[in-house]
């Protein structure tokens, strides 16, 4: 039971984890940290290392290299205590559809070690937690995918674990409930270390103070909320033109950084945040009977940001902000 | 926690019609073999006790009925978990490998202790009308949850390796077979290594009332080996290979 030294309220320490299949890097050098109070969205394609990670951080697979601490316990040194620290949420809910929701709870309670005299007490709260009150005495197979989903996470908190890691826990609701399901995230993130793994970018926004974008088994984006929206805010206009133009005219325009020719004919000109050109690019397009039949502001949104970073170079870390 | 994992098991056995119907199967099987034992023992008015007649032959039985059984009733234990993803749980707890094993292998023990106990049932009805050679009993007993204990370690051990239970009972099915089969190479070859290590080879000196340290240290052994298979065989499921 050693505690390692870190700031104490760093929940969630992973230092320089990779993971081989193989000759496969599934996770090559990752390092990250989450504070309590924090919910950190965990961002990649399909098969770019989330779960991998995940399952690492939850002792489901052993990293090749690297270490992770949980709540000051090291994940390999200390299992027994960092495991107790972690509530999971796996892609797939880990329920028994033979077993009614109170009979597995109780089951999780007990698995996580919970006192005899407090499991009931412990079981109740969590079903207040997660809408499950009404379902308690039904079979778990017989609920509707959305209830299912609410008993994985029910199980992933049942325990109150400081550290909650939830692997795309809204997949498969119904807005409704997504609405729920986040709300509960927001909760958990007022006084746990959360990480949530999901391909709902939206969902990021609203509900993560922190984004981390992982490609191709490396991280190549970790930011903040406020971080990648000033970064989002890093704007341009998008301008259509009828006739051949000299473009090097728009850059004598104050603010103007560059000018992207896009691929579908659009021409995207960057500028300072602070000035906007629009203005001034009407001006000189009518001047030249550039034929401009659109304008419009070019906000860059998460899901730009999460294509570039992982489609277009993948894997050279080279584009890390911040 | 091992009592946890344990119960848990013991309930899902319960929860499935599976476990009541091969109760209530060996149960009519036994009956069958008690009462032809019955009726030959009052015909020939036989030799020897009541209790070498008529409850070692229940004994021989259970241990071929049983090779059957264990499998269907192992199959499930990691496998399922497996397939269903809902191994994660386990892992994701504050739980080791050695009592996830332990666990779910005392699950199992548990319900054939109680299968065994039913079958104990007959042969005390007997008492009615006359007496029982309690310590050829005792050995017969003794014998067969050895032999129980070492059948479940293996199906357990099957069940680890694969992700279908249909497979885990079709490899822990031809695994005892074959370990049984090994008694016959005596047959030809006399005592050697094989016959040694056939199953069934040390369950019948118990069933002659002969309590042999070295058929219990066999039975002891083959269940350790194939629970300590089972534990690394989960680990690998972490370290992944």
């Amino acid at each position: 039971m050693t505690r390692n030294k870190m700031t104490e309220s760093d929940l969630i320490e992973v230092r320089s984890v990779s993971r081989q299949f193989g000759d496969l890097h599934a996770v090559r050098e990752v390092s990250f940290s989450v504070r309590q109070g924090e919910v950190l969205g965990f961002l990649g394609p399909n098969g770019a290392g989330k779960t991998t990670t995940m399952q690492i951080i939850t002792g489901n697979l052993a990293p090749s290299s690297g270490e992770v601490i949980i709540a000051g316990y090291d994940l390999l040194d200390d299992p027994r205590s960092a495991k107790a620290a972690i509530g999971y949420l796996p892609e797939q809910p880990p329920v028994y559809p033979d077993l009614s929701v109170d009979e597995f709870l109780d089951y999780c309670a007990a698995l996580n070690a919970i006192e005899k005299s407090v499991r009931q007490e412990a079981r109740e709260s969590v079903k207040r937690k997660c809408g499950l009150v009404q379902v308690g005495h039904r079979l778990i197979g017989n609920l509707s995918k959305g209830y299912q989903q609410r008993v994985g996470i029910a199980q992933a908190v049942i325990h109150m674990p400081p550290v909650v890691i939830l692997d795309e826990p809204t997949v498969g609701l119904d807005p409704i409930q997504i609405r729920e399901i986040r709300q509960l995230i927001r909760e958990l993130g007022k006084d746990h270390a959360v990480i949530l793994s999901t391909h709902i970018l939206p969902e990021v926004q609203t509900t993560c103070d922190r984004v981390q974008i992982i490609s191709a088994g490396e991280l190549v984006l970790n930011d903040s909320i406020d971080g990648l929206n000033k970064h989002m805010r890093a704007a341009s206009v998008t301008i259509s033109l009828q006739n051949d133009a000299k473009l090097s005219l728009l850059e004598g325009i104050p603010g103007v950084k560059s000018i992207h020719a896009e691929a579908d004919g659009r021409i995207r000109v960057f500028h300072e945040t602070s000035l906007d050109p629009t203005q001034e690019i009407i001006n000189i397009a009518t001047q030249n009977n550039w034929g401009l039949f659109e304008i419009r502001p070019g906000r860059v949104s998460l899901e730009d940001i999460f294509v570039e970073l992982t489609t277009d170079e993948p894997a050279t870390g080279q584009q890390e902000p911040s | 926690m091992i009592w946890t994992i344990a119960y848990r098991e013991l309930r899902n056995l319960f929860i499935s019609p599976l476990a009541w119907t091969v109760l209530g199967v060996t149960q009519v099987i036994f009956g069958l073999v008690f009462v032809a034992q019955i009726t030959s023992y009052n015909s020939e008015s036989g030799e020897g006790g009541i209790t070498a007649a008529v409850a070692l032959p229940l004994f021989g039985w259970a241990s071929i009925l049983l090779l059957f059984v264990i499998p269907l009733l192992t199959m499930r234990l990691i496998a399922e978990e497996r397939r269903n993803h809902t191994l994660t749980l386990l892992f994701s707890a504050p739980v080791s490998m050695t009592e996830i094993v332990l666990g779910k292998y005392l699950g199992i023990i548990i319900y054939l202790l109680m299968l065994s106990g039913m079958i104990m049932i007959m042969p005390f009805s007997l008492l009615i009308g006359g007496s029982l050679d309690f310590g050829l009993l005792l050995s017969a007993v003794f014998g067969l949850v050895l032999l129980l204990a070492s059948f479940t370690a293996i199906g357990l051990f099957m069940s680890t390796m694969t992700r279908s239970p249909t497979l885990a009972a079709m490899g822990s099915f031809g695994a005892l077979f074959l370990l049984w089969m090994f008694a016959l190479s005596a047959d030809m070859f006399g005592d050697n290594v094989l016959s040694y290590l056939s199953i069934i080879n040390h369950y019948v000196p118990f069933l002659e009332g002969v309590m042999n340290t070295r058929d219990i240290f066999y039975y002891l052994t083959v269940a350790t080996v194939f629970l300590v298979f089972s534990i690394r065989r989960l680990n690998m499921d972490r370290l992944g290979a």
